[in-house]
């Protein structure tokens, strides 16, 4: 966190440290702007911008039509014309009719500017399972974007990182996708510092220290990686939880320092298992530091499948502690 | 009429004169207390009894869905209860022959048209056999994303002209899908391409939180048609007879090679977006105001009544049957076994890549252990 970290604190769950950073954004900077389908008068389908419109008017937060091309696409030039576009896509699976403008346009301007015109636009998407959602509602489209030169990946896992990390992606002068688990939307409350904050993106957040296998993992897979964690420790295995938080810029130091130290790795992310950030990280891991690997990288994913919308089985399909720690029992066989 | 029709109740009594009335005003056969405005346009007695028993076999499913979804038995569902005249007399101007293509909201659409409630209540209830398409249906399972099921009608009408058959398909939307390009370039498609095709546009007034007049300025959605040079028809979308009656012309053009048609059904969403929305935090009781006056199923009831081609006692008669359809098929719906974990992986394609192989040998072997 900055320095200027409010000592201050305050209990809040993840969608109300969401909240309030969007309250303080539109506080602190009048450029800034949110819209989205259903964001003004319900305050969003999970709430995210609840009395926002009340508080700050609905010229600067608004309903659009329901249409996610145009949403991306009046927010860039929102953004190219001065504004600072904060976008909310209802769910991350609703997304792909808008990856024309994204993959088209929001990543390439200040490239094919030579820097005149830049984008500073964050869209924000709840993504992810666990909640029992129907078809399309569960995806995890995280490797796409990450794929996408010229935007950013941010993935909190905590209350206060979403509040800072979304601070900090609006300040950003560059486009910035904010991806919030939907599982963890209200699961869990902590204590969230007061005040404006900011937490600065491209730095990963090591959540329990170990010295024999290094996991790695964002968003809602963080709580399950680290109940895994717990269960190996029991068995005195010591194992360090590293949350990446952004994917783009990726914080490849910290990542290599604790393989340095491990020599063991496992990935785990629920979205496809097929070319997703998860195998970016192993290929990072296997160039930067095979020398000090003593097994095997292990990814711990979702299926090649679509995310399946039935109740009974979709926890099969999100990695879950007991596949995590079974991920840490291989490579500790080695 | 226990069984779905596979033939579209036949004649119209009307035509072509009826529907050219309907650009651009709202077409209605029925005054909300059930009195007749356009008698050439009513459909002949064993059809009106025929979507009068289709409408109140929906609105059975669509309040036990309620009570199901109350008592854990039922997944997020959608309702639709007071737009049954919008889809039942869409649908049933369709043989199994033609296409429908209905998105989340039109499960009244679907058991219309003959998707087989046992299925319906799996889909709903997340099991995998609400995915599996019975084989004599032209149907595809509830869009959950928005608008994307247009271009594929307008896909599947040209593969039936290409075929040579004079088969048609249909496409539902809602206001607010109609503000994503999916629906504006199926349309424009569909007009350049002179394709087979009708497009349902249910204006509910709302979608989700956003009310039409937030959505859009235009205020006759049937207009937009006009953009793309096809016609675009307004229909009441709580009288039953007149969409029927609106739509069997537009697939009797489009059969005929005249092209496609946009007819939007002027409706009304009473209920709740989902089961799981709240809709107090969006609009208030008074603009729900007016609608039950207008309820579809009242409507017609009355209407039937009124001429003597329903008694009292048939009507309870009709109650009966339909609760003990429902019951019965609930129970078969009850019995389908849960999904294992290697469904998972299944019907990714038709020959398993390598890696899924893999995955369903880990999923079974997770399975036993
Ligand atoms: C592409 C896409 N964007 C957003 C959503 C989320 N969503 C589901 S229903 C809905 C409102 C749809 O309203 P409308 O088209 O009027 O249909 P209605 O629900 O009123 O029948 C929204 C925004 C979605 N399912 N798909």
């Amino acid at each position: 966190m900055t320095a200027t970290a409010p000592s201050k604190t305050k209990t809040m769950t993840m969608v109300a440290a969401i909240n309030d950073a969007l309250a303080l954004a539109l506080e602190r900077d009048p450029a800034v702007h949110i819209f989205g389908e259903d964001v003004g008068v319900m305050g969003g389908v999970f709430r995210a911008t609840d009395g926002l419109q009340t508080r700050f008017g609905a010229e600067r937060v608004f309903d659009t039509p329901l249409a996610e091309a145009g949403i991306v696409g009046m927010g860039v030039g929102m953004g190219l014309a001065g504004l600072k576009p904060v976008a909310e896509i209802q769910f991350a699976g609703f997304l792909y009719p808008a990856l024309d403008q994204i993959l088209s346009h929001l990543g390439r301007y200040r490239h094919r500017t030579r820097s005149r015109y830049h984008l500073p636009m964050v869209v924000r998407a709840p993504y992810g399972g666990g909640v029992h959602t129907p078809e399309q509602h569960a995806d995890s489209p995280e490797a796409i974007l990450a794929h996408t030169p010229g935007v950013k990946v941010v993935i909190p896992s905590t209350p206060a990182d979403a509040k800072g990390l979304l601070l900090a992606a609006i300040e950003d002068p560059d486009p910035v996708f904010f991806f919030e688990a939907i599982k963890l939307y209200r699961s869990v409350k902590e204590e969230v510092p007061e005040g404006y904050y900011t937490v600065p993106l491209g730095k990963a957040r090591v959540v329990t220290e170990g010295d024999d296998v290094t996991v790695i993992c964002y968003g809602g897979m963080v709580e399950v990686a680290q109940k895994a964690a717990e269960a190996a420790r029991a068995h005195g295995i010591g194992v360090e939880v590293i949350d990446l938080r952004t994917l783009v810029p990726l914080d490849t130091d910290t990542i290599l320092a604790s393989v340095q130290k491990t020599g063991r790795v496992v990935i785990v992310t629920e979205a496809p298992r097929t070319g997703g950030f998860h195998s970016e990280i192993s290929a990072t891991v296997a160039e930067e530091a095979i020398e000090f690997l003593r097994s095997p990288i292990v990814r711990v994913t979702g299926f090649d499948a679509p995310y399946p919308p039935f109740t009974s089985i979709e926890d099969v399909y999100r990695p879950n502690p007991v596949r995590v720690a079974r991920a840490i029992r291989q490579v500790m066989a080695y | 009429m226990s069984q779905p029709q596979t033939t579209p109740p036949d004649p119209l009594t009307a035509g072509a004169a009826a529907y050219e009335d309907a650009q651009g005003e709202m077409f209605q056969t029925l005054a909300p207390d059930g009195s007749v405005i356009r008698p050439e346009a009513l459909p002949d007695v064993p059809t009106r009894l025929h979507l009068y028993r289709q409408m109140r076999r929906v609105r059975h499913f669509d309040e036990r869905a309620w009570v199901l979804y109350r008592t854990g038995r039922m997944g997020v569902f959608p309702p639709y209860g007071g737009m049954e005249a919008s889809q039942v007399g869409t649908a049933a101007a369709l043989t199994h022959d033609d296409w429908l293509f209905p998105t989340y909201r039109d499960t009244g659409a679907a058991l219309a048209y003959g998707l087989p409630i046992p299925q319906t209540l799996a889909y709903w209830r997340t099991s995998p056999h609400g995915w599996a398409m019975p084989q004599d249906l032209k149907i595809l399972p509830f869009y959950i994303p928005i608008a994307t099921q247009y271009p594929h009608a307008v896909g599947a009408a040209l593969a039936e002209r290409r075929r040579g058959t004079a088969n048609v398909a249909m496409a539902y939307i809602g206001d607010g899908g109609s503000s994503e390009g999916d629906f504006h370039e199926a349309l424009n498609f569909a007009g350049a391409l002179d394709a087979p095709c009708v497009f349902i546009l249910q204006n509910n007034g709302w979608a989700i939180s956003v009310p039409t007049r937030t959505q859009t300025r235009a205020t006759n959605l049937s207009r937009r048609a006009d953009g793309y040079g096809i016609p675009g028809v307004r229909v009441d979308g709580n009288d039953v007879l007149a969409t029927y009656h609106v739509t069997a012309e537009a697939v009797r053009r489009a059969r005929a090679g005249e092209g496609p048609t946009l007819i939007e059904t002027v409706t009304y969403r009473i209920k709740p977006h989902t089961l799981a929305d709240d809709p107090s935090r969006y609009r208030t009781d008074a603009d729900n105001l007016g609608w039950d006056a207008k309820d579809p199923v009242t409507r017609l009831r009355a209407h039937l009544l009124a001429e003597g081609h329903l008694t009292e006692e048939e009507d309870t008669a009709l109650t009966r049957e339909i609760e003990a359809e429902f019951e019965a098929a609930l129970a078969v719906a009850d019995a389908f076994p849960e999904p294992t974990p290697a469904e998972i992986v299944d019907h990714v394609f038709a020959e398993p890549t390598p890696q899924l192989r893999r995955q369903r040998a880990q999923l079974l072997a997770e399975e036993q252990a």
